[in-house]
């Protein structure tokens, strides 16, 4: 019997040919955690006897969450983490250096093929890579950190075929937020997805990030893009399905006519096209998190902004993924466009998205954020709405003052 | 069963479908270790007055994709602080699920429901029933994978690992 790419990969990890429904217990390649839930993993760690983390050139923490601190409670977390780090020999990605995800990648703690297991749930960002990654909390990150391995059952696998090529100006957020809204939050839960078909295939390594980003917010345990087309800056083995592979449920979706689309209050689901949503006013727009804070995010909003101002009464906050990005940017003008056009820079990392600091909306205000997530209170304010849209539709938003199809900027 | 009650009896507090990790403690009370901060506000953006009712032992009842979004364990730590003794929905997000299993907190899948607010329910865990004493009705559990089951005996993956030092299947 043939199988899905999750089935190979875990049996590459358990050496025998497993299949969905089956309990395992799998080594683990890497494994990672914020400062949202570091701080538990290291307690927990402690108490359940650990002494050594398992491979501390693979495991990794992160401060990206609340970054610089906003306060003492969270600076002494920090602290705890950093000594952690040191005292293991392991890295530590300081304030500034970038969202985990992105520093996970950038850095190579993750390759094709790997199992890894980060404690925030939009691990299966790296699918993107050919990887099967999952979300944990901390204590389930902390027992991966302490043996090397984890228990999970093999997924069944949806997949997701989407035929046809993306209209210009109509990204890979507009994509991954309609099949958000088709599959639902809890369209895969307990499951794998696999994203396959002309559309993905000439998406860029950022591109497939947003996508597999987004697996979690249709619940699911891993999605994996199909690695056609996937180039990277080294040599890899690509793991593909086989054709008799078994699959739960198959999607089949035509997304050559795709508009730009928008994700309303309060649930990533609640996805409509564009034209629904146009001209509803905004106070505040947000671009950055693991979703939507890559270098290709940042030039689509400068082409957009590129000589003009924003509007108003709208203020655009700006949160590159990692720091790399940020001198990417930099260097090539896109920063300083950006910059010109009335948009904040605030430190690689989280950000408003968490709603912990750094950007929380006022009562009755409207954000239009790049994120992924809508949920009520989600910046902070259970007061604020929150609608998700591409990068572009937020820059061409942010200009006008109200939710905009940003075609007639890109054209 | 060591660790956990095999029977709870008590008062069902019962709220709706995906109700997410966000609501049940928003993220900007996340990022500390004391647990009574947690616990002072959970799901105060669902229901203000939670903190206010509920009592010890009490049991969170709730519909479809339960603590869905992010995966902090923050959140089943919030209910379990506050007095929450277990969670019955019709299912669970999976980081969701695995948390609570994790840090000691029973959780029980039971399917489509009808439990009202302020049913009395008896919770066998390890028949895996929940018997709705208000609507005379019994509902039963998805079993847990006896990997879960061990677990959650032991009270939690930690006081599991410092016995068995690695998993077992």
């Amino acid at each position: 019997m043939g199988q899905t790419i999750s089935e190979k990969i875990i049996s590459n990890h358990v050496g025998r040919k497993v299949f969905a429904g089956e309990l395992v217990i799998s080594e683990v390649d890497g494994a990672m955690a914020s400062d949202t839930t570091g701080p538990l993993t290291i307690k927990a760690f402690k108490e359940m006897g650990g002494t050594k983390v398992f491979n501390p050139d693979k495991c990794a923490l992160i401060i990206d969450h609340a970054a610089p601190s906003p306060n003492e409670r969270i600076a002494n977390l920090h602290k705890m983490m950093r000594d952690f780090a040191k005292e293991q020999g392991m890295r530590l990605f300081e304030i500034g250096e970038g969202i985990c995800h992105q520093v996970m990648v950038e850095n190579e703690y993750v390759k094709p093929g790997d199992i890894f297991i980060g404690a925030d749930s939009h691990t299966p960002t790296y699918g993107a890579l050919n990887a099967f990654a999952c979300g944990v909390g901390s204590t389930d990150l902390a027992a991966v950190m302490m043996t090397g391995k984890i228990w999970l059952k093999v997924p069944q696998t949806i997949k997701v075929h989407c035929s046809g090529k993306l209209q210009d100006g109509v990204t890979a957020k507009d994509l991954i937020l309609f099949l958000v809204g088709k599959l639902t939050v809890s369209g895969a839960t307990y499951q794998a997805i696999e994203f396959c078909g002309e559309a993905f295939e000439s998406l860029s390594l950022a591109s497939r990030m947003t996508i597999a980003n987004m697996s979690s917010e249709m619940g699911a345990k891993t999605g994996i893009v199909h690695p056609k087309g996937l180039e990277l800056e080294y040599d890899f083995c690509a793991i593909t399905p086989d054709k008799d592979a078994n699959y739960i449920k198959t999607f089949e979706f035509d997304v050559s006519d795709l508009e730009p689309q928008v994700s309303a209050p309060e649930s990533p689901d609640n996805v409509h096209n564009i034209s629904n949503y146009e001209g509803t006013k905004i106070d505040y727009a947000f671009i950055g998190t693991c979703c939507n804070g890559r270098l290709e995010d940042l030039d689509i909003a400068a082409k957009i902004l590129n000589g003009k101002k924003i509007h108003p009464d709208v203020r655009l906050i700006i949160a590159p993924a990692s720091q790399s990005v940020l001198l990417d940017a930099m260097s090539n003008g896109i920063m300083a466009t950006l910059i010109e056009s009335g948009a904040s820079l605030i430190t690689s990392g989280c950000g408003p998205c968490v709603g912990t600091h750094q950007g929380v909306p006022a009562d009755g205000e409207v954000v239009i954020s790049a994120a992924n997530r809508n949920f009520r209170g989600r910046m902070g304010n259970p007061n604020s709405n929150i609608y998700l849209g591409a990068p572009a539709t937020v820059a061409a938003s942010a200009l006008e003052g109200k939710i905009i199809n940003p075609k007639k900027y890109l054209l | 069963m060591s660790s956990i009650n095999t029977i709870i009896e008590a008062k069902a507090h019962v709220y709706g479908d995906h109700i997410d990790t966000d609501r049940i403690i928003p993220g900007k009370y996340t990022k500390t270790l004391d647990l009574s901060t947690l616990a002072n506000h959970v799901l105060e953006d669902l229901d203000p007055n939670f903190n206010k009712i509920v009592k010890q032992g009490d049991i969170l009842v709730a519909g479809i994709n339960f603590g869905c979004g992010s995966s902090r364990e923050q959140a089943p730590l919030a209910l379990k602080q506050s007095g929450i003794s277990v969670v019955i929905a019709e299912d669970f997000a999976r980081i969701f699920f695995r948390n609570a299993i994790n840090i000691g907190l029973p959780v029980l899948e039971i399917g489509k429901h009808n439990i009202q607010k302020g049913a009395e329910l008896s919770i066998n865990l390890k028949e895996g029933t929940v018997t709705d004493i208000t609507a005379n009705k019994v509902y039963t559990a998805t079993k847990l994978p006896d990997i879960m089951i061990a677990i959650l005996n032991e009270g939690g993956l930690v006081p599991y690992l410092n016995k068995n030092g690695n998993y077992t299947l």
